[in-house]
C-alpha cells in the first residue's frame, strides 16, 4: 500500500471538509473494497477520510411508506434487523448473502452504493425497489444514480448519507454466487409496487453494472408467475462474459434468477 | 505517523505506525502477537481473522487507525492460562488442523459463529458461515467436526461460569 493518511471526523460536514483539502481524497466506510484496492496499489489515496464511525450515519429507521437505512449500516446490521426483516425481509435476506461474515461485520450499504461494482448485490436492491439514495447535498433517485461500471452520479466529495427503500406489494431477491469472490455470477432483484407496476433489475450480468429488464418487467406485470417466464428470452448483447461464463449463460441466468426471486416474493 | 490506542487482549497498548499500517501488522511487528497469520493478501482466506468490539473481522482489511479505540482480541488471548478456550481444544481433540496455518482465524471465526448462533448451530450454518476461511490441508470436515463440538463445550462452560 502506498503512503496515505488517516482521518476519523465525527461529523458528516467535518468529513466533507477534510476531503477538500486533500489532494486525493477518498471517504472510507467499511473498507472491504477499497482496503484491498489499496493493497494492490490499484488505487493511492492522499488522504483517508474514515467516515464509518460518524454517529448520524449509523442506523436503521422506519419511515412513512418503508425504511430509511443510513449510510454506514453494515450488511451485518442490516440482516439482522428486525424492523428491516419485518419491512422488506428480501432486503435483510440480500445483506446476509453479501461477502462471508466478517465482511459483513464491515461493509457498509453506503460504501457498497458509491463504488457501484458490477457484480454487488445492493445496487440491485436499490434499482428494483426503486429506493432514494440520501447525500448531504440532496436526493437521488436510483434510476438516475447509477452510471455504469464503478460510475455514480455523486460529485466528487459528496458523501452518501442515507438510502429511503419504500415498501412494495412483493419483494425477491436470488442470487447465484461466484464460488470463489462471493460476487454475484448473477443476481436478480424484483418488485411489485402497490400499484401493480413491476421493476427487476439485474447485478452481475450486464458489462454497464446493474440494469433494468425490461422484457421480465412486462412478463410479470401480465402475470406475476415463475412459470411467466418460461417463453422469455433475455438478449446476451451486452452482457459480462469472462472464464465464470459466458454472455449467453449470464442471460440465460437472468432469467433463472428473476423466477426464482418471484418464487421467494410469493 | 499516528500513535494509536487501543486494547488488545485486555490490555492498553499504544503504537507509533505509519497511516497505512493494516491491523495485522500492528499486531504482528508491533506488539509481537504472530499468531494471527497473513494468507492471502485479498481479504479472501480468513487467516488474520481477529475480534474487534466482539465481532470476528479480518484484520488484513482494516487499517490500524480504523481500530484505534477498539477492544481487540486475538488467538493468544483466549485461553486461560494453560487452559485451552473450547474452541482451540475441540480443534485439538477433533484434529481440525494439519499444518496450523489458518487455524487461528478458524477458531476466531468459530467462536463468534457460536456466540451469534448458541445452541441451535448445525452443521450447514458452520459450513456456511465458515467460508471466508479457507484451509488447504483438512478438506474442512474435522473443522465442522470441532467447531459443533465446541459450541456444545461453550455452552457447557459459560453455564458453569
Amino acid at each position: 500500500m502506498y503512503e496515505t493518511t488517516y482521518h476519523r471526523p465525527s461529523s458528516v460536514d467535518e468529513a466533507v471538509a477534510l476531503f477538500g483539502k486533500g489532494k486525493e481524497a477518498k471517504f472510507l466506510a467499511g473498507g472491504q473494497t477499497l482496503l484491498p484496492v489499496m493493497k494492490q496499489r490499484l488505487a493511492a489515496p492522499s488522504d483517508v477520510i474514515d467516515v464509518a464511525r460518524i454517529k448520524e450515519l449509523i442506523g436503521i429507521e422506519p419511515t412513512g411508506d418503508g425504511i430509511m437505512i443510513k449510510a454506514a449500516t453494515t450488511h451485518y446490521d442490516v440482516a439482522t434487523s428486525g424492523t428491516v426483516q419485518k419491512a422488506i425481509p428480501a432486503l435483510a435476506y440480500l445483506a446476509s448473502l453479501i461477502g462471508d461474515p466478517a465482511v459483513r461485520y464491515r461493509g457498509t450499504i453506503g460504501g457498497s452504493l458509491a463504488n457501484n461494482d458490477p457484480a454487488a448485490d445492493y445496487p440491485a436492491a436499490v434499482l428494483a425497489l426503486g429506493a432514494t439514495v440520501k447525500t448531504n447535498k440532496r436526493s437521488i433517485s436510483a434510476d438516475d444514480f447509477f452510471k455504469g461500471l464503478f460510475s455514480t452520479a455523486l460529485d466528487d466529495g459528496e458523501i452518501i448519507t442515507a438510502v429511503s427503500f419504500p415498501v412494495q406489494a412483493k419483494a425477491g431477491y436470488s442470487k447465484f454466487n461466484n464460488p470463489a469472490s462471493r460476487f454475484a455470477l448473477t443476481g436478480v432483484f424484483v418488485a411489485r409496487t402497490p400499484a401493480g407496476d413491476v421493476r427487476v433489475a439485474a447485478t452481475g450480468a450486464s458489462q454497464n453494472g446493474v440494469m433494468r429488464v425490461p422484457v421480465i418487467e412486462a412478463a410479470l406485470k401480465a402475470n406475476w408467475s415463475a412459470g411467466a417466464l418460461d417463453s422469455i428470452k433475455v438478449s446476451d448483447s451486452g452482457m459480462l462474459a469472462d472464464i465464470h461464463g459466458s454472455a449467453a449463460y449470464r442471460a440465460n441466468l437472468v432469467k433463472v434468477m428473476a423466477q426464482r426471486a418471484v418464487t421467494a416474493a410469493g | 505517523m499516528s500513535t494509536i490506542k487501543l486494547t488488545v487482549n485486555g490490555k492498553a497498548v499504544s503504537a507509533d505506525v505509519e497511516d497505512r499500517t493494516l491491523l495485522v501488522h500492528l499486531l504482528r511487528e508491533n506488539l509481537n502477537l504472530t499468531g494471527t497469520h497473513v494468507g492471502c493478501d485479498t481479504s479472501q482466506c480468513g487467516a488474520c481473522v481477529v475480534h474487534i468490539d466482539g465481532r470476528a473481522v479480518k484484520s488484513c482489511t482494516v487499517l490500524a487507525g480504523q481500530a484505534a479505540g477498539s477492544n481487540v482480541t486475538t488467538i493468544e488471548g483466549i485461553s486461560k492460562g494453560d487452559e485451552l478456550h473450547p474452541m482451540q481444544a475441540a480443534f485439538r481433540d477433533n484434529h481440525g488442523l494439519q499444518c496450523g496455518y489458518c487455524t487461528p482465524g478458524m477458531i476466531m471465526s468459530s467462536i463468534d459463529i457460536v456466540n451469534r448462533h448458541g445452541g441451535k448451530l448445525d452443521e450447514e450454518t458452520v459450513r456456511q458461515e465458515l467460508e471466508g476461511n479457507i484451509c488447504r490441508c483438512t478438506g474442512y470436515h474435522n473443522i465442522v467436526k470441532a467447531v459443533l463440538d465446541a459450541a456444545g463445550r461453550m455452552k457447557v462452560s459459560q453455564a458453569a461460569e
